[in-house]
Parts: structure tokens; C-alpha cells; sequence
């Protein structure tokens, strides 16, 4: 049995919707109240490889997506959540489970404005730490990013 | 704060750390008892930058993320955009895009050696490796016309191709390489004093190195059996016949090792790309691409330092609408924070170097007349010596 199909069966309804991109990409949509044991089951359980988290800001809420890999077969799992409430975007951290997360939740607190809750250290990262509090450069309509 | 303790900063400029990153290291006596990193002092942007920019422009863009492993960022780009729109590139693109993808490996790992020479004052190494690291770069230049910076790495292809006649010389210099390999093989993996003074330093145990998710050579030291031109294979990688290196300690030595085996194997990377090519018909290197379809791509590259990581989504406009970038040294430098603990501080710069944080470096050559003491060329003498070539080939023309 592989990866995904173990992925399929032990998350069952958590999953909202699957898609297969190709042979080697696989997205899935889960809500944000499930990120703490979903990533426990992928890191510690199945030994994935956390790569790296993407924090986008869409018209409809703020989206994370975050990606694992298999190392066996050289596929990228990603899941993505989507937290619909913009003015305070809020959600649990996964740094106390996987210590390479902790950069990166850093990085989309400080560009997009997502509170991780119980993040250990939860500082700027890359912007200076007299950087205004709510102006958010990787939000929609800042600099010279898309209007 | 614990009053035995005193703080001891590298960075953020450091005569051997010489890019902008700052770590404060917490010593009481000689011992290393805890470190902070920060990082940000270069921080420009480039994610928000790609979003305003054509998708043809972008590759240009994050090729100037680094200027060591500068092919790196735009062949994982290339490698997640045609991942979104789902092009298959001709087996021709295939084989030259891993020939420079291994050239700058050689480069790449050659400047670590250097510097890590360096670093623990074996200074020998030092210039024999950076001497010897000139071979791939001229070889860069023949293929590309520059020694950084080759632009070679196109969606759906490569800007250029590499012809028939031009693989005699990309043959010599492996075989001219591969001596030079030996010999640091033998003058660094076989002395002693290096073995004292790298062995057992900077342990980063495997179940830690699982938890900060590292990846290409620091992961591989530590017996991580990963790499991503194995696992999934793309470009020429899974066409040609190597191997990965794998060692078990995770130490400064074992770090080491790993990127002087690597070298031979890139060198056979090359080697079989290079028959690979004589075998297929001329010019065929490039889709000529003219839209990107709506939806999302994820590219991965194993850059000398690690995987590096590409995810583009498109709105079928000309530009991405989100294209987010994880460069290896990312997960690479926290993973300090375990292996310099319990050292001391003579040992802290080489450990933190140990993980090759990228380094950039911008002066070229300075001639120095021993008996008079002076300097022969300054940087405008270069610049008119410079000129005066272009002038001589544009005549020639």
C-alpha cells in the first residue's frame, strides 16, 4: 500500500477534497482545526519530510499550504487550509512537533499576519524588529507586488 | 541572565562569516552553551518581486538569489513550471541542463573546500582549491559566457545549446579534474591534523537532523538517505549511471567527506550526459513556449547545498500569482543551533561553516609585483584591459 493511499484511509473525513496533479504531486484540503494531528500523523507516523509551508493571501481568506515530501518516492504531498477570518487570521502551530517549522511560521506571521498559537518564539525573522505592526508585505495591494 | 555566561557575537559582518547573518553564541569559559540565529540583513523581497514580473523575466530574477549556486533557483523554477503546465522538454535540454546542473556542484563544493581550508588555517587548500575550481569556471564560460550567472536554464528548454564541437572540451577538463579530485581526496580525507581538528566536531546526530528537516550534504553526513536527483528524478538524472554518497557520523568530517565523494560523482553525472548528447540529433533544445495555463507547480533542484524548493501558481496572466522559494540553507543554518552546543569557540565559525551557508564574492584579481612592492593593476586598469579586448575581438569580427 502506498503513501497515499495509507494517507487516504487513516485521515478518511478529515479530507474535503484530493487531487491528483500528476503522478508526483498530490494536494489535499483538510480544515485548519485538524493541522496539529494531521502533521503529528505525517511526521512522526509515515516519516515524511516537512519542506516548507506556503502562506498565500487570497480573496477569500488566507491560505497555508503545506508541503511534505516522500523521500522513498520522490513525491510532494501538500495540504492546504484555508482561514477564512482576514482581519485575524489565527491558527495552531506545528513547530512543538516538527522543529524545521519554525522558521517559516516566523516568516508567514511577520509577511501575511497568521498568529500561530503556542508558537515558542513567535519574533520577526526577516524584517527589522521595529517594523510597523500591521502592515503586512505579502498581503494583497502592498508595494509592487498585484493590485 | 546566568552570570558565568557571556555573549560572544559572529556576524553580522565576520572576517571568515563574511555574509550578513548574526549569531550570538552564549559561552561560559570556553564552552558553547546556547546560540540565537538571526537572520534578515539581505532580506530583498525577491517572492513579492517574481509576482510582478512575465515568467520568463522571474527565472532571471532568482538566479540572482545566489551567486555561488546561481543555475540552482531558476532550474528549480523551470522545473515547477513546466510541472504546472505539464510540459515533457527534449531529452536534448535534459542533458544540458544537468551538465551545468553538476558543473556548479563542482564549483560550488570546490569554494566550500576552500574556505573550509581556511577556516582551520590550512591555507594550502585554500588557494589549491580555489586554483583548481577555475577549470569548471572557465568551462562555464565556454558553455555560457559567464562564470556565474549562465542563464542557461529556460522555460522549456535552455537559452543555449551545447554542440558537437564543443564537448572535447568539456571531456578534457574531467579528465584534468579528476587527478586534482585525488589529490584533496588524499590531502584532506588522509591528514591527521584535519582528522584532529574535524573529527567528532559539530555532531549533528541523525534522529536531530530528522526534526530540523536538513537536506543535501549536512543531511547526507548525518547517514540521511535522501537526495533529489535519486528520489525524483528530473532532467538527466535519472538517464545516467552514479550514485549517492552517504555517511554515518554527521561531524565536520563526515560533512567534508561527503562533498569530495560527490565531486567524482558529479564528474560521471557529466561524463554520461556527455555521451548522452553525442548521441542526439543538434539544435533540438528548446519548446518555445508562449503561455502558461491556470494552476499550481511545484520544481525541486538539488542544489550543491540541498533541495532547493519552487511553488508558482498561475492565474494564465503573464506573471505568477504566488511563487514561493525555499532555498536549502533555510533549514540548513537552525540545525546549528544543535551542533554548536558543547563546543568551544575556536570550533563555532568552522561548524557554523560546516552547513556552507552561500557566500558571494565580488573581486576578481589583483597583480602584486613582488620586487617593487606594488600593485601592477588596480580595478580601472582592469576595466581598460577589458575594453581594449572587446575591441580587439569586435575587430576581428
Amino acid at each position: 500500500m502506498n503513501v497515499i493511499e495509507q494517507i487516504k484511509e487513516k485521515l478518511g473525513n478529515k479530507i474535503k477534497k484530493y487531487e491528483e496533479k500528476n503522478k508526483k504531486r498530490f494536494y489535499f484540503d483538510i480544515s485548519p482545526s485538524d493541522i496539529v494531528s494531521i502533521s503529528k500523523y505525517l511526521f512522526d507516523d509515515i516519516k515524511l519530510r516537512f519542506i516548507i509551508a506556503t502562506g498565500t493571501d487570497r480573496r477569500d481568506g488566507i491560505e497555508i499550504l503545506y508541503h511534505f515530501s516522500d523521500d522513498k518516492d520522490g513525491s510532494v504531498i501538500s495540504f492546504r487550509v484555508l482561514i477564512t477570518n482576514k482581519e485575524k487570521p489565527e491558527i495552531e502551530t506545528i513547530s512543538h512537533i516538527i522543529k524545521g517549522a519554525e522558521w517559516i511560521e516566523r516568516e508567514m506571521w511577520e509577511l501575511l499576519g497568521i498568529n500561530f498559537k503556542g508558537h515558542p518564539n513567535l519574533k520577526h525573522l526577516l524584517l527589522r524588529d521595529d517594523w510597523p505592526e500591521g502592515d503586512y508585505p505579502l498581503r494583497q495591494g502592498q508595494g509592487e507586488g498585484r493590485k | 541572565m546566568n552570570d558565568k555566561r557571556t555573549i560572544i557575537p559572529i556576524g553580522p559582518y565576520h572576517p571568515l562569516q563574511e555574509e550578513g547573518e548574526f549569531f550570538k553564541l552564549y559561552v561560559e569559559g570556553e564552552r558553547v552553551v546556547d546560540m540565537d540565529i538571526e537572520i534578515g540583513y539581505n532580506h530583498r523581497g525577491i517572492e513579492k518581486l517574481s509576482e510582478s514580473l512575465h515568467w520568463d523575466q522571474s527565472a532571471f530574477l532568482v538566479e540572482r538569489i545566489c551567486g555561488i549556486c546561481s543555475s540552482s533557483h531558476p532550474f528549480a523554477y523551470v522545473n515547477a513550471v513546466e510541472d504546472l503546465a505539464g510540459f515533457e522538454i527534449s531529452v536534448r535540454a535534459k542533458y544540458i541542463r544537468s551538465v551545468v546542473g553538476e558543473l556548479e556542484r563542482l564549483h560550488s563544493h570546490l569554494l566550500w573546500l576552500g574556505l573550509a581550508g581556511h577556516f582551520i588555517g590550512y591555507n594550502t587548500v585554500w588557494m589549491w582549491s580555489w586554483k583548481y575550481r577555475e577549470l569548471v569556471c572557465d568551462i562555464l564560460e565556454f558553455i555560457s559566457g559567464n562564470r556565474q550567472h549562465y542563464a542557461m536554464m529556460k522555460i522549456g528548454g535552455t537559452r543555449r545549446d551545447i554542440e558537437k564541437k564543443d564537448i572535447p572540451q568539456i571531456e578534457k577538463m574531467c579528465n584534468e579534474l579528476v587527478p586534482v579530485l585525488d589529490m584533496f581526496k588524499g590531502a584532506v580525507m588522509d591528514d591527521p591534523v584535519i582528522h584532529a581538528r574535524t573529527k567528532g566536531v559539530g555532531i549533528l546526530p541523525k534522529d536531530v537532523a530528522i526534526k530540523y528537516c536538513v537536506v543535501g550534504p549536512t543531511a547526507r553526513a548525518s547517514g540521511l538517505d535522501m537526495d533529489i536527483r535519486r528520489d525524483d528524478p528530473y532532467a538527466a538524472y535519472g538517464m545516467v549511471d552514479w550514485k549517492v554518497i552517504l555517511a554515518q557520523n554527521g561531524d565536520v568530517f563526515d560533512k567534508a567527506a561527503v562533498r569530495i565523494l560527490e565531486m567524482y560523482e558529479s564528474v560521471k553525472i557529466i561524463r554520461g550526459c556527455l555521451e548522452g548528447l553525442k548521441k542526439e540529433p543538434e539544435g533540438n533544445f528548446d519548446l518555445n513556449v508562449k503561455e502558461i495555463p491556470v494552476g499550481e507547480g511545484i520544481g525541486r533542484h538539488e542544489a550543491p547545498r540541498g533541495e532547493v524548493f519552487h511553488y508558482v501558481r498561475s492565474d494564465k496572466s503573464s506573471r505568477p500569482v504566488r511563487h514561493k522559494i525555499r532555498a536549502p540553507s533555510y533549514v540548513n543554518v537552525p540545525s546549528d543551533q544543535y551542533a554548536v552546543k558543547g563546543q568551544t569557540i575556536s570550533d563555532a565559525a568552522l561548524i557554523l561553516a560546516a552547513v556552507d551557508p552561500c557566500y558571494c564574492c565580488t573581486e576578481r584579481v589583483a597583480v602584486i609585483d613582488k620586487e617593487k612592492n606594488k600593485k601592477l593593476m588596480n580595478g580601472f586598469d582592469l576595466i581598460k584591459l577589458s575594453q581594449e579586448k572587446t575591441e580587439q575581438i569586435r575587430k576581428a569580427l
